[in-house]
């Protein structure tokens, strides 16, 4: 029995092994999809931030059945934040790019074909870069609310026992 | 610096996503990032002012259909205020500012901020300028709340309810205005919108943006979250708030869309006019009562706007003079560059008093002109330039100001300017005898002089203050007549589509 048998049975954390197991088999369905939203940005609708956004779904999805652990070993805080900085960040640079040909956001990339995946140059990247960015802050957003409402609740439970002693 | 006009939002926006990356390998480093953008900022935008007006087309797509950006006499005067005030503000945050945790991440928000307001003030399409908006507005809600304690946050919820709902205002009008036109380009609107007329639906889109953007500039009905986010805010948060944002994402955005693409109008005039004469007179009395030293600046804002809007309404006025309507509108913008100067000056000076005292409640202060001399005579010198006392700069604008207001036949409103400027000083006054002069409280006995770091912005400022003054020639000739011109000339606008 390797370790993911272990934390689906495992009914301490998380919900039941039913919705674990459930979760197993579509995480990399959501996975690729979310890829799939992102890579096509420029030929289908979708985009960098949809892509981003289902992405980052699947690792919400991952925390809610598998528990705050199996989420944060996923992605931890800082990598959460390197990756969004980093996405941000390769966006601008992007752009900058473009002074290359003499404009901001100028496209100097070799066009291609239409209707190619390699096509219609720098957008691609920078759909790529803000798939990044929006995976990374959207989960960021999720843990930061998880972890911080379970603190406020905590201390607003605290001074609501104070008050009544 | 024409190829590099788009820098201005670009590298505070790649510096605020740079500077958290490199903090976390050194606290230290984001000190150095954020001087050096602002720095690096403030030069270019310097160098602007010698720039011909311009347009710039980013990703080499033509207007209509790519976004454009406009530089212009305007454009350029609001760079040189963001960029300096922001530099100034930075100086000071690197004492002010380990009185908190996260020193980076204020940074990287502060630099955000920086980039929306540049964004807001450089660009010429109108959903560009509505997306910097939000970049500035949202920087500035975490950055009202950045204490994290109950007032912060109460403060900065407030605000981002209140500028939420504006902000929705500011979409819905946009998205009218591209129903009715089929183009977001802010020249190509002009042109289209002189077709159309004031049509009902582009009145309906006038009232959405004097109260979407009346609220980013406090104007009185809408002037509610001010008093509880500037005080909220750290110091030099507070003075770019004050200084700076209220005018660049409030004031600048009115006149740039009322002056260029809807026009002179009757209606419009008179409604800016009716509500800056009220945010004067309220804002003013409102101040007087007031025992916190930040919300009595807070108050005084909503005040000094009000002179701006009652200048900017007064040129829109289709039937006045050019000669008024140049004077008013220089008279406003003298006055919107010196309430930068002398606002952001007297709110750092509070961060500087606040930093040594630990207390911004007046009646915990006083006498600390023999404590703090620096501190204190800059206080003392930005207290008489808002208050309107010769030879400083406050006065000259409001005498501006007055003086057109009297010269267009608007005697009450131009008295109501009088007495207003009467009630500035009286709570200036007040707040000088609770703070400087008086009797030094025992809890202050040995209390020192702000560091250098905090001293040397309210010195430069204070300096300003005395500068601009003397020296208002200059200024008109070199900052405001340019962007009074580029104001009054919609057909110039207009043409930025066809030289572009």
């Amino acid at each position: 029995m390797d370790r993911l048998e272990q934390e689906i049975r495992d009914t301490s954390k998380g919900m039941t092994p039913i919705v674990k197991t459930i979760v197993r088999f579509v995480m990399g369905i959501i996975v690729i999809f979310g890829a799939y939203v992102i890579l096509y940005g420029h030929l289908t609708p979708g985009g960098g931030f949809a892509g981003g956004v289902i992405l980052a779904s699947a690792y919400v999805l991952l925390t809610l059945a598998f528990g705050k652990e199996m989420g944060l070993s996923k992605m931890s805080n800082m990598a959460a934040s390197i990756l969004d900085n980093s996405g941000a960040l390769a966006f601008v640079l992007i752009g900058l790019l473009g002074f290359t040909g003499g404009y901001f956001f100028y496209n100097f990339l070799p066009k291609g074909e239409p209707f190619q995946l390699l096509s219609a140059g720098s957008i691609l990247l920078a759909n790529m870069a803000i798939g990044v960015k929006v995976t990374a802050s959207v989960f960021a957003i999720f843990m930061a609310l998880s972890i911080f409402g379970r603190i406020i609740y905590k201390a607003a439970e605290g001074e609501e026992r104070e008050s009544e002693e | 610096m024409q190829t590099y006009y788009p820098l201005f939002t670009a590298i505070p926006l790649a510096a605020a996503f740079l500077n958290l990356l490199l903090s976390k390998i050194s606290m230290k480093v984001s000190d150095y990032i954020a001087f050096l953008v602002t720095g690096i900022l403030s030069v270019m935008a310097v160098r602007m002012l010698f720039e011909a007006p311009f347009t710039y087309a980013v990703g080499n797509w033509r207007a209509p259909f790519g976004i454009m950006l406009v530089s212009d006499g305007l454009s350029s005067l609001m760079l040189v205020v963001i960029c300096v005030i922001s530099l100034l503000s930075v100086i000071f945050s690197t004492k002010y500012m380990t009185m908190y945790t996260a020193k980076p991440k204020y940074y990287s928000l502060f630099l955000l901020m920086i980039a929306g307001m540049n964004g807001v003030v450089i660009t010429g399409d109108m959903f560009n300028l509505y997306v910097f908006l939000e970049i500035a507005s949202i920087a500035s809600y975490a950055l009202v709340g950045f204490g994290t304690g109950k007032k912060e946050l109460e403060a900065s919820f407030k605000y981002l309810v209140l500028g939420g709902v504006a902000s929705a205002a500011v979409l819905f009008g946009i998205a009218f205005l591209y129903a009715i036109t089929g183009t977001l380009n802010m020249p190509d609107l002009a042109q289209q919108l002189e077709v159309i007329g004031m049509t009902k639906t582009v009145g309906f889109v006038v009232a959405l943006f004097i109260m979407g953007f009346g609220l980013k500039a406090s104007i009185v009905p809408f002037h509610a979250w001010l008093p509880d986010a500037h005080p909220s805010a750290p110091a030099p948060i507070s003075a770019m708030l004050s200084g700076v944002l209220i005018k660049a994402l409030g004031v600048y955005t009115i006149m740039r869309i009322m002056f260029n693409i809807f026009g002179k109008n009757e209606l419009i005039s008179a409604i800016i006019m009716f509500l800056g004469a009220l945010s004067m007179v309220i804002g003013g009395l409102l101040a007087i009562g007031q025992k916190d030293f930040k919300r009595m600046l807070a108050y005084s804002s909503i005040s000094q706007m009000g002179y701006v809007l009652v200048a900017i309404g007064l040129a829109l006025k289709p039937g006045a003079e050019l000669v008024v309507a140049s004077l008013a509108l220089i008279g406003g913008l003298f006055h919107l560059v010196n309430h930068a100067v002398f606002k952001s000056l007297l709110f750092l000076s509070s961060g500087a008093v606040e930093y040594r005292t630990g207390t911004r409640d007046l009646e915990k202060l006083g006498g600390l002109m023999k404590k703090m001399p620096v501190t204190g005579s800059a206080c003392a010198i930005g207290s008489l330039s808002i208050a309107g006392i010769p030879p400083f700069n406050g006065f000259w604008s409001k005498l501006i100001i007055i003086l057109a207001l009297f010269r267009g036949g608007y005697w009450i409103y131009g008295s109501v300017g009088v007495v207003v400027g009467f009630i500035t000083l009286i709570y200036f006054v007040m707040l000088q005898k609770e703070v400087l002069f008086g009797k030094l409280p025992d809890s202050l006995s040995n209390i020192r002089e702000a560091p250098f770091a905090m001293v040397m912005p309210l010195v430069v400022l204070a300096a300003l203050c005395l500068a601009m003054g003397i020296g208002y020639m200059a200024v008109e000739g070199h900052l405001l007549d340019p962007a009074a011109n580029a104001l009054l000339d919609k057909v110039a606008y207009m043409n930025y589509l066809v030289g572009g």
